[in-house]
């Protein structure tokens, strides 16, 4: 019997407020997750909560039983954005996520976790990176199943691997805010408009296909990432962890099939059918296949 | 500072140095770097012709290497840059942490560039690079405001190269996924946004229609200038509002800021475009040349001069440049 994978909750990478992020952590309390990403990766400018709000919050899920672990930003530009990622390394209780190698450089030799932007490709950045105090690593968005299952079987002892198997998927990072730019603003105005946006901004194109999500600086598929009818596979590969996007309510519900499937008590291809009901977007798995990441099994979405 | 300039073929690069480029760069002719184009690139033996042409005329070259290997083809990359080494260039230029680490160890004394690709946007990025690996040189990501370059610059432990005047990357390099989630290739995993294979143009009723593999990028009316179907730069709708959702084709254009450049430390100034052809390579070369000359005789007064402005408005994407994130509406 293989051991079972935990189940992480990835950050929540929307400007959501105050209100709705406790709501949702409410829930994340009390739902199948031992693993919950905390923090602000996208645009350091959002602050729905102070630097010891984001402590309080991290402390409250510890004591519900959850490994709280802060992510960082994935584009570091201004000194204040170090300065608080300074903070953020040094808060001395939760582990961090890197999401740039500056947060590695920082870091200091502190165990880490090493976020999908870091570009672990192969073997050797692998071996490098444990060095630096790497204990568990995520593949870059686009690489697939073949790839990832090499990587794991030559991971580094006491390293471990964590698969993303559901959610929008991170594509792109800019300087520049499409939000604000949709709204015709300078990004030093912005006026937080992309909190008027809790599921982004969605793309089509000119032929009315759902295409690309707009998140302040940050650019994400359309399609939604299902992964859950490949998790025989995955489970036999044995990864440690599986990571759900904290990007829709819909979450803990789709944490729940995952965790159905890994105790036995559902197939796998039901529960991916349910997942896809969950939100309204199409689900896709092109790139664990090999394939553009916008597909499901070789099918372009409509 | 110094003008690196691109060098697509035997032929481009000959040009570039006679054209006044103090360096080029090139790359081999396969997914080993980032323009990796049918017909593009060099060979062994044009490696080692173009080496030697540079070097007589004591030019510097780089050779890109500035893809992400996989478990599958790390003999590729670790064979080009033993292939690098030993055709003695100027200075590898490199993106991957493995194959800086491969580097390092097998080659000491061959000297690195950290790539655009590797996304380092911060001194601290650098460093991570400079003490586990000695690069030399950062060459800074398209996404930083002049006051952030002045500061990676002033923090940074190593030299640092920004681009000059080219195609904009308008997403942070190294990091952008959107060419493989509508093909399956992107720069990282092959060497190439939005590759060839998968672009096609039909006319149709509605206008002339450009498409990457089958998902439609942009439709251009009878007076419009067409562009490279590359996803950032397309015509969608956000909230039933048509237009370029993320960027116009567009070029960047630093040179009216290069007094700034120079004045921040800035060691070299790059031009993006090995898939140009040499024509376009000679004329952007002279008009960079004779734009660094006259700002390092007095930057006090430099002014872009204006024929040349003009003749880059013409080489550029959609005709238009732009100063990026050089300018404010971007900060």
């Amino acid at each position: 019997m293989n051991p079972t994978p935990r189940l992480s909750l990835g950050p929540v990478p929307y400007f959501w407020g105050e209100k709705q992020l406790r709501s949702f952590y409410d829930s994340a309390a009390n739902s199948a997750f031992e693993i919950i990403y905390l923090g602000e990766m996208v645009c350091a400018k959002r602050r729905p909560f102070s630097f010891e709000g984001w402590l309080a919050l991290a402390r409250d899920l510890a004591s519900a039983g959850k490994t709280v672990i802060f992510s960082t930003l994935a584009l570091l530009e201004a000194g204040s954005e170090l300065g608080f990622l300074k903070r953020l390394i040094a808060n001395g209780e939760f582990m961090i996520e890197a999401n740039d190698v500056a947060a590695i450089q920082l870091a200091r030799g502190h165990p880490f976790v090493g976020g999908s932007t870091l570009n672990i490709y192969n073997p050797r950045t692998l071996e490098v990176l444990a060095a630096q105090g790497l204990v568990r690593w995520m593949p870059p968005t686009e690489l697939g199943s073949g790839p990832t299952e090499a990587l794991h079987q030559a991971r580094p002892a006491n390293v471990q691997t964590e698969l993303p198997v559901w959610g929008r998927m991170p594509l792109a990072w800019s300087a520049r805010c499409y939000t604000a730019r949709h709204l015709d603003r300078a990004k030093d105005q912005c006026g937080f408009c992309c909190s008027e946006y809790p599921e982004g901004l969605l793309v089509h194109t000119q032929e009315e296909q759902r295409f690309l999500v707009l998140n302040g600086t940050q650019v994400t598929s359309a399609t939604r990432l299902n992964l859950l009818e490949h998790l025989p596979q995955i489970l036999a590969s044995k990864v440690e962890v599986l990571r759900l996007a904290g990007d829709h309510p819909a979450v803990f519900e789709a944490g729940k099939l995952v965790r159905t499937v890994l105790d036995g008590q559902l197939d796998a291809s039901t529960a991916a059918q349910q997942a896809v009901h969950l939100t309204s977007d199409d689900d896709s798995d092109g790139y664990w296949l090999g394939q553009p990441g916008m597909m499901t099994a070789g099918v372009p979405r409509d | 500072m110094e003008l690196v300039c691109p060098a697509g073929n035997l032929q481009g690069l000959k040009v570039a140095i006679e054209s006044g480029a103090d360096a080029v760069y090139l790359g081999f002719r396969d997914p080993t770097n980032a323009r990796h184009f049918s017909g593009l690139n060099f060979s062994l033996k044009s490696a080692r012709t173009a080496i030697d042409f540079a070097h007589f005329h004591q030019k510097k070259v780089f050779v890109a290497l500035n893809t992400f290997p996989q478990a599958h083809n790390w003999a590729t990359w670790r064979d080009a840059v033993d292939r690098a080494a030993e055709l003695q260039i100027d200075a590898l230029i490199v993106a991957d942490t493995g194959v800086m680490d491969y580097a390092c160890e097998h080659w000491p004394e061959l000297r690195l560039h950290l790539s655009v690709q590797a996304s380092a946007t911060s001194a601290e990025a650098i460093r991570f690079y400079h003490e586990r690996f000695d690069i030399q040189r950062a060459v800074l990501p398209r996404v930083l405001s002049l006051a952030q370059v002045q500061r990676v610059c002033a923090d940074s432990p190593v030299d640092t190269e920004v681009f000059g005047f080219g195609s904009l990357c308008v997403m942070v390099e190294g990091r952008c996924l959107l060419s493989s989630y509508v093909t399956g290739k992107s720069p990282n995993n092959f060497g190439a946004c939005s590759p060839g294979e998968f672009v096609r143009w039909t006319e149709t009723d509605r206008g002339l229609e450009s498409r990457l593999n089958g998902v439609l990028i942009d439709r251009y009316g009878d007076e419009e200038c067409s562009g490279y179907p590359t996803v950032c730069k397309g015509r969608y709708y956000v909230d039933g509002t048509p237009g370029y959702t993320m960027e116009k084709p567009v070029s960047l254009n630093s040179v009216p800021i290069l007094p700034n450049l120079l004045q921040a430390g800035v060691s070299a100034i790059k031009v993006e475009g090995r898939q140009r052809s040499p024509a376009y390579v000679r004329r952007v070369t002279r008009i960079l040349r004779a734009a660094i000359d006259s700002c390092m005789r007095d930057p006090e007064t430099f002014t872009p001069a204006s024929d040349g402005m003009a003749e880059l408005a013409n080489l550029s994407e959609g005709s238009q440049t732009t100063l990026g994130a050089f300018s404010r509406y971007w900060q």
